[in-house]
């Protein structure tokens, strides 16, 4: 028996309200596709994601779907894969707006939120057309008397909250504690979201604090709003020591995402097929 | 004498110059700079001088457990000698564009974006750009949006930025003063007059000008014996067409 309540792939789905902030996690720390599948047959609209910090089936998937009225980011590709066809197409025909961003900004602005401090420096970025196009970001001097330059700039951003955050991990343990391994960025967007939730690929019997080794590669339960339990949930994006991507669909994707009656096509077809368990 | 591919000759290139170099980190899709850091890995190894390197899309090779915000942190603080950079367009400046070509944010052709090159740019002290393609098309005398400044006034702090520039035509080196590039090698393929049209900037001739150098054998040996194994891991599709057709 375990010590949460569990929800469904639906029941989380369902957290995700036209025009919410979304935290979205990268390729490489726990995609979470099952939900994002029921978001698209929800018709969730004018969604704004904030990726940490890119985005590669998932943030195209749901802009091809017309689920996204901005993105805040540092890339979207897929990788291997090529270019992330539906994105392109919106922002090359100014279908969504794009707050075009750098990795370490996107972390820091969600650092700013763990510490609840209003802004956060950050070296570099000035001289880029990045900086020149972000009008919540600004420059101020070095306020510290011990520089050693005169003047010195330094770009401060703004902190940022996010509404809800949903990925998908390996494990949750019968107190509701889900191991991240080294995915740090996963404890920062949950840190600095108002609401977390979490799919997995199993439940094990045992407390994660019972094992200092374990502890220190665990998101504590305290910050995570819901779990539910689904084989495969990353798919066809890979999960650490469970799955690798799955080369074959990520090159039927891309084929299909080039034309938007193609992509609809595509995914008329993946709703229908019902790939994830527990939906 | 075996024959010798191409990205072999730019792999061993690249592995020159990170001769002197304690980190080399390597991000994404960045398979050719990836075999060349391994490579100064092995060849190293049995020196006092080891060699450190991170490829983050690897799994063994990640040396970072505190999540992908490290990478930056630790290149903040100086702990990352070399990194590389690509770009859709790298300009005379050595500035670069990750974004896309055509009038900013609606944009012809619209790319995946900057990465963490707006802060890596400024910290490493040793960026290596990487184009393998060398047309008037990605080498422009002007870049359409500045992902990264090549270069930054005094009173920014910038202990970092371009070094080098390698394509497969040509080495080139960049001198920050005068915001020029100078080239140093190049393919004996190519004659240097076919390199200045095929390139959209103006760069600073050098009069000892020198080819690309031919790998050794043992560094052959090596890549194809050792490194190639390693890359199978993490740049599967790469290290196939490359080594395993």
């Amino acid at each position: 028996m375990v010590n949460f309540t569990q929800l469904t792939v639906k029941d989380i789905a369902k957290e995700v309200k036209d025009n919410c902030l979304l935290g979205i996690p990268a390729d490489y720390s726990g995609v979470p596709m099952s939900v994002t599948i029921e978001i698209i047959k929800n018709k969730v609209k004018g969604l704004r994601l904030y990726c940490l910090p890119l985005t590669t089936i998932q943030g195209d998937m749901l802009i091809g779907a017309g689920c996204v009225n901005e993105i805040e980011t540092a890339a979207v590709t897929l990788g291997e894969y090529g270019q992330a066809p539906r994105f392109q197409d919106a922002i090359e025909n100014s279908k969504i707006n794009i707050k075009d961003s750098t990795c370490p900004a996107l972390h820091a602005q969600l650092q700013a939120t763990e510490k609840s401090v209003p802004f956060m420096p950050l070296r570099g970025i000035l001289g880029s057309d990045l900086y020149k196009n972000r009008n919540d970001w600004s420059v101020i001097e070095n306020p510290m008397n011990y520089s050693n330059t005169n003047d010195e700039k330094i770009v401060i951003l703004p902190a940022v909250q996010l509404d809800v955050l949903i990925f998908h991990a390996s494990k949750a343990d019968i107190n509701g504690n889900i191991q991240i391994g080294r995915r740090r960025e996963l404890a920062t967007l949950a840190h600095a979201s108002k609401k977390v939730y979490v799919t997995v690929e199993e439940i094990v019997d045992e407390d994660f604090f019972d094992c200092e080794l374990k502890a220190a590669a665990t998101l504590p339960s305290l910050y995570i709003d819901g779990i539910s339990l689904g084989k495969n949930g990353a798919w066809p994006c890979g999960l650490t020591d469970y799955y690798d991507i799955d080369s074959n669909e990520m090159s039927k994707y891309a084929r299909a995402a080039k034309y938007q009656e193609t992509f609809d096509e595509y995914m008329r077809d993946f709703i229908s097929q019902n790939y994830y368990s527990n939906i | 004498m075996t024959e010798i591919f191409q990205s072999e000759i730019i792999i061993s290139e690249i592995t020159n110059l990170l001769k002197d170099d304690k980190h080399v980190a390597i991000g994404a899709a960045s398979p050719i700079p990836g075999s060349a850091a391994l490579l100064a890995q092995e060849e190293r190894k049995n020196t006092n001088s080891k060699l450190q390197v991170t490829i983050l899309h690897s799994q063994k090779f990640n040396n970072f457990t505190d999540g992908s915000r490290e990478l930056f942190d630790a290149s903040a603080q100086g702990r990352i000698d070399t990194f590389f950079l690509g770009g859709v367009q790298i300009d005379g400046e050595a500035n670069i564009n990750l974004v896309g070509t055509g009038t900013y944010p609606k944009l012809n052709k619209r790319f995946s974006g900057s990465f963490g090159s707006a802060l890596m740019y400024f910290v490493v002290p040793k960026i290596i750009l990487f184009r393998e393609e060398h047309t008037p098309r990605t080498l422009v005398k002007k870049v359409d949006f500045i992902s990264a400044p090549g270069t930054s006034p005094s009173n920014i702090f910038r202990p970092g930025g371009p070094k080098y520039l390698i394509t497969n035509r040509a080495l080139f080196s960049f001198n920050r003063k005068d915001k020029k590039f100078k080239i140093e090698k190049i393919n004996p393929e190519f004659s240097l007059d076919e390199v200045i049209k095929s390139t959209g900037f103006e760069f600073k001739t050098n009069k000892n000008l020198k080819y690309f150098t031919m790998p050794s054998q043992k560094r052959i040996d090596i890549l194809r014996n050792i490194i190639a194994q390693k890359l199978l891991n993490f740049y599967p599709q790469f290290a196939k067409k490359l080594w395993f057709s």
